[in-house]
């Protein structure tokens, strides 16, 4: 547990990470040792290239989505502090919460996942999933020999289904409504130690 | 039709044939001897030579020297009736998707059985445990093994090893108390036994039996989960069931009264040091195979014979320490797989695992046709309504509520609960094969009065769950899978959204290495890299082993090329009717059970619906959670997930170059491009040398994902070899990409040089 702390000293401001995210020092300091790995100019922050090299991302159809995710508009690296909040949102939920209204919602709520996957596909921001965004995720997460039309007609059909006000995107609401018989804590949960 | 039956008339009197042969043979043979034991496969008692006892008169051009071959032939007889009697089973595909093959072989073997008996007045051909033990398990138990999926297997093994360990002691206790309560109750009426005869009883009739959950799950096609809780446990609750076994037998040998807290306390200890000793020898053996495996590059011909020899010597050797010899088997299987399948030859590979195949296959074949063959044998036959029914119903009764309980206890420690129906399924699919019977037949008939009442109970318990719950078992998941079904149909956006679910967790996973429960699996990761691979796997094998190479090997550099020319990809449509068979073996997630896609496709209402649903289940790319490891005992699967992972990468890869090349051409090529090493590339195209390859790097530009142009890491690996593609961009008033594929072991270099 010595190394522990070590470590833990190093990170600034490690008590209200752990606060914010609900992490365990152990917990922090893999993500440090990990953290540490991928930095391999040791600069202190990630840059895509980074992650880049992890060679089976390559391998996964929206991996560079995932990849852009960590990147908030307009910056280049991500810190270190950055790169654990992403992670936390695939924190188990903790089922013993009391619902208090007053606090912010933690990183690792239903409604926190959610909004991480609907930012997945909604790249430009505007709270909407529009067609060419859907059509873009499709695309990427189909075989090479479906067609634009088979596409259009997926993509289409999607929205149909999901768009309750007819305005012919998805908005978060729509999204999270679409979503509601899925598992998300299941779904959406990597069994960091407990 | 008519051809169907043909066959069937001329395989059914094949057999007559060749049994009314057979039980010729045996006749003359039997009649020599004074006490007819009830033999094996061929009576191994050979006589003094043919004593015909004829002197010889004249030169004889032709002689019936059946005593010469009996042995033998009859070995070989009775595999080859066993192989026809599955062609006959295979004949009807109706018949036996409904029943289970086991249960269609049980029903032949009585058939032969009758025969045999109606012919000898006594069974000849027993299921001996001897010939059950040393001659047909080994092959099934070394095929589970080799064949098993590791990772699920490991990563399970905290609930494979729970149910196993203690669900088989609770199944065990329950069952021996149970009926020794309801003996002394009086249900049994007037029979000589005592408490810890039916602990042992129940001890051997407790185990859950990987011979006969194959057969019957193969039908049945479950979540790969579950399957692997169910086979696992199979496999390991022998080393229980070999401990308790072998105590309570010694306990009834000394009586009652020797029973103290030493020797309950030598009980425990002994189960630890068989199970973990029956493991230690399993995997030192899986070390002795692949450092054989290693060096017989210059023999390769002869490297499956030491797969199966080894293996075998492995039970051998567990057997004669007198400790766990499944575990043992098991544990070479799975330890030496990887390692083999890396040293060997294709061809190697591929026989071995084909010859395996073949030979659990037989195995299998021959066990339950004798299974069935033994119950044909009035000998044996002690009926004991009370004692029967009770067993039938406490082994039932009691896995549910042993089942139960422990996922009860187990779901509050695992992410992934274990659902109902998933509990119903365990307690329904733990059957009792031919391992009990094999146990029950070597008790001692001196120290076990009722021994034949255990036998005749211990055939009808395996007879029961075979037959019955083997043949029920998929009727009754498809009814609590379709109530199930018919609450959840998936839409289209939750369909997507599951898969890219699947696809944002490994993403994830890989991005934080994969720590928490699998950190653990790092470090031993990394020590297996470091030391094992190094020890143990040819220095070729290990060069290829990485899994990029093996896809840039196939990658034609004039593909690279033109990707990277092309502005916009075109998606060329290509018709492949044999990817529906391909996706018509796709699962879903959420249900835990799935039967044939088309019961799902077939409840979509509309027909464009349909068309999109179907699109969806055809043509989602799978990630790397679903690649399935399913075990079969008659099918080899081959890797289609190659294919997949190579579309996926390269379309990563060409999207890549293209944002690069769409912001360097759109943002001002102002901007500082840093390359390392890059004086060094140029004599490295020339030099054979395998080094450490530049890692490469671009300054980022606004669009985030623009960084990433085509980096790899390449290890260097302790062998001379290593291949390496890389495209590095250099700043010359331009960008020039170079793209690099240097094979070094055959020293070849290719160079593709573009400008854009």
């Amino acid at each position: 547990m010595g190394s522990t702390n070590s470590t833990l000293s190093k990170i600034p401001n490690v008590e209200e990470l752990m606060q914010e995210t609900g992490f365990t020092p152990a917990h922090i300091v893999r993500l440090y040792d990990r953290f540490e790995a991928l930095d391999k100019e040791k600069t202190g922050h990630l840059r895509p290239q980074d992650f880049g090299a992890i060679n089976r991302l390559a391998m996964n159809p929206i991996g560079d989505r995932i990849i852009g995710a960590f990147f908030s508009p307009g910056q280049e690296t991500v810190d270190f502090h950055s790169f654990v909040r992403i992670l936390a949102h695939f924190r188990p939920a903790d089922k013993k919460r009391p619902k208090d209204p007053s606090m912010p919602e933690p990183v690792n709520s239903r409604t926190s996942k959610l909004k991480f996957a609907f930012q997945l596909y909604d790249q430009d921001k505007d709270g909407k999933i529009s067609r060419a965004e859907l059509l873009q995720v499709l695309r990427s997460m189909l075989e090479m020999q479906v067609t634009e039309e088979q596409l259009e007609s997926i993509a289409d059909r999607t929205i149909q289904e999901a768009d309750l006000d007819k305005d012919d995107a998805i908005s978060f609401e729509e999204f999270r409504k679409s979503l509601e018989k899925v598992n998300i804590d299941h779904k959406m949960s990597i069994r960091f130690l407990r | 039709m008519a051809c169907r039956t043909c066959l069937w008339l001329l395989g059914t009197t094949f057999f007559t044939c060749t049994v009314r042969l057979v039980v010729e043979g045996t006749e003359v043979g039997a009649t020599q001897e004074s006490h007819p034991e009830p033999g094996v496969v061929g009576s191994n008692h050979s006589q003094a030579g043919g004593g015909h006892g004829s002197s010889i008169s004249g030169i004889q051009i032709v002689t019936f020297k059946w005593h010469h071959v009996e042995a033998p032939y009859l070995i070989a007889l009775w595999i080859l009736v066993a192989g026809v009697s599955k062609m006959v089973v295979e004949l009807n595909h109706s018949l036996t998707s409904v029943i289970p093959e086991s249960a269609l072989l049980i029903i032949i073997g009585w058939i032969l059985g009758g025969i045999i008996y109606g012919a000898d007045k006594m069974q000849t051909f027993t299921l001996t445990p001897t010939v059950f033990f040393f001659y047909l398990l080994p092959q099934v138990i070394l095929d589970a093994g080799y064949f098993m999926p590791n990772k699920l297997f490991f990563s399970n093994m905290g609930a494979i090893l729970v149910y196993a360990v203690i669900g088989t002691c609770w199944n065990a206790a329950t069952v021996g108390l149970g009926l020794w309560g309801c003996w002394l109750g009086g249900a049994m009426g007037d029979i000589d036994i005592g408490l810890l005869q039916f602990l042992l009883f129940g001890s051997l009739i407790a185990a859950v039996d990987p011979v006969a959950v194959i057969a019957v799950f193969e039908e049945v096609h479950v979540n790969e989960v579950l399957f692997i809780m169910v086979f696992g446990e199979s496999l390991l609750n022998d080393g229980v069931t070999v401990v308790l076994f072998n105590v309570f037998d010694a306990f009834v040998s000394l009586g009652g009264a020797e029973i103290d807290a030493v020797e309950i306390i030598k009980g425990i200890i002994s189960f630890f040091v068989v199970a973990f000793g029956g493991s230690l020898v399993g995997i030192i053996f899986a070390l002795l195979i692949s450092l054989l495996t290693r060096c017989t590059k210059n023999i390769q011909i002869i490297e499956p014979g030491f797969i199966f020899i080894l293996g075998y010597l492995s039970y051998l050797t567990a057997e004669m320490l007198s400790l766990s010899a499944i575990l043992s088997i098991v544990f070479c299987g799975i330890c030496c797989q990887k390692y083999i399948n890396a040293n060997m030859d294709e061809r190697s590979v591929t026989t071995v695992r084909y010859v395996m195949k073949v030979l659990a296959n037989g195995s299998e074949t021959i066990i339950f046709v004798f299974l069935g063959i033994s119950a044909i044998d009035p000998a044996v036959w002690v009926w004991n309504t009370g004692f029967i029914l009770l067993t039938l119903l406490f082994i039932f009764v009691f896995r549910f509520i042993g089942v139960f309980l422990l996922t009860w206890i187990l779901n509050k420690y695992r992410l992934v609960p274990l659902e109902f129906i998933d509990q119903v399924v365990m307690s329904y699919g733990g059957l009792r094969g031919a391992v009990a019977y094999g146990l029950v037949a070597m008790l001692d008939e001196n120290k076990f009065k009722e021994k034949n009442l255990m036998v005749s109970t211990t055939l009808i318990v395996v007879y029961f769950t075979v037959m019955l719950q083997g043949i029920t078992m998929k009727p009754l998941v498809t009814w609590l899978k379709v109530k199930r079904a018919a609450v959840t149909e998936l839409t289209l956006a939750e369909k997507i959204q599951n898969r890219t679910f699947d696809h944002m967790l490994v993403a994830i996973e890989d991005i934080s290495g994969q720590i928490g429960h699998n950190y653990m699996r790092d470090k031993w990761h990394n020590f297996e890299e470091r030391w094992l691979c190094w020890f143990l796997m040819k220095p070729s094998a290990r060069k290829s082993r990485d899994y990029i190479f093996n896809i840039f090997h196939q990658l034609n550099l004039k593909d690279a090329m033109s990707y990277v020319k092309e502005v916009r990809a075109t998606h060329q449509v290509r018709e492949s009717h044999d990817n529906l068979i391909l996706y018509l073996q796709t699962q879903d997630i959420v249900p835990s059970v799935c039967l044939d896609m088309h019961e799902q496709d077939l409840t979509m209402r509309e027909s464009e619906d349909f068309n999109a649903h179907h699109l969806l289940q055809q043509h989602l790319y799978r990630g790397r959670k679903q690649h399935r490891h399913r075990y079969s005992r008659s099918h080899l699967e081959t890797n289609r997930d190659e294919n997949e992972v190579q579309e996926i990468f390269q379309r990563t890869m060409r999207s890549r170059l293209e944002s690069f090349k769409s912001a360097k051409m759109g943002v001002a090529p102002a901007k500082k491009i840093q390359t390392k090493h890059q004086k060094k590339d140029k004599p490295q195209k020339v030099r054979g040398e395998g080094t450490f390859s530049p890692f490469l790097h671009v300054r980022p530009h606004s669009h985030p994902l623009i960084g990433n142009v085509m980096c790899m890491l390449i290890k260097p690996f302790r062998g001379r070899f290593s291949s390496a593609l890389f495209i590095q961009s250099s700043k010359c008033g331009g960008v020039k990409m170079e793209c690099h594929l240097v094979n070094i072991q055959k020293q070849k270099s290719h160079l593709g040089l573009w400008q854009s």
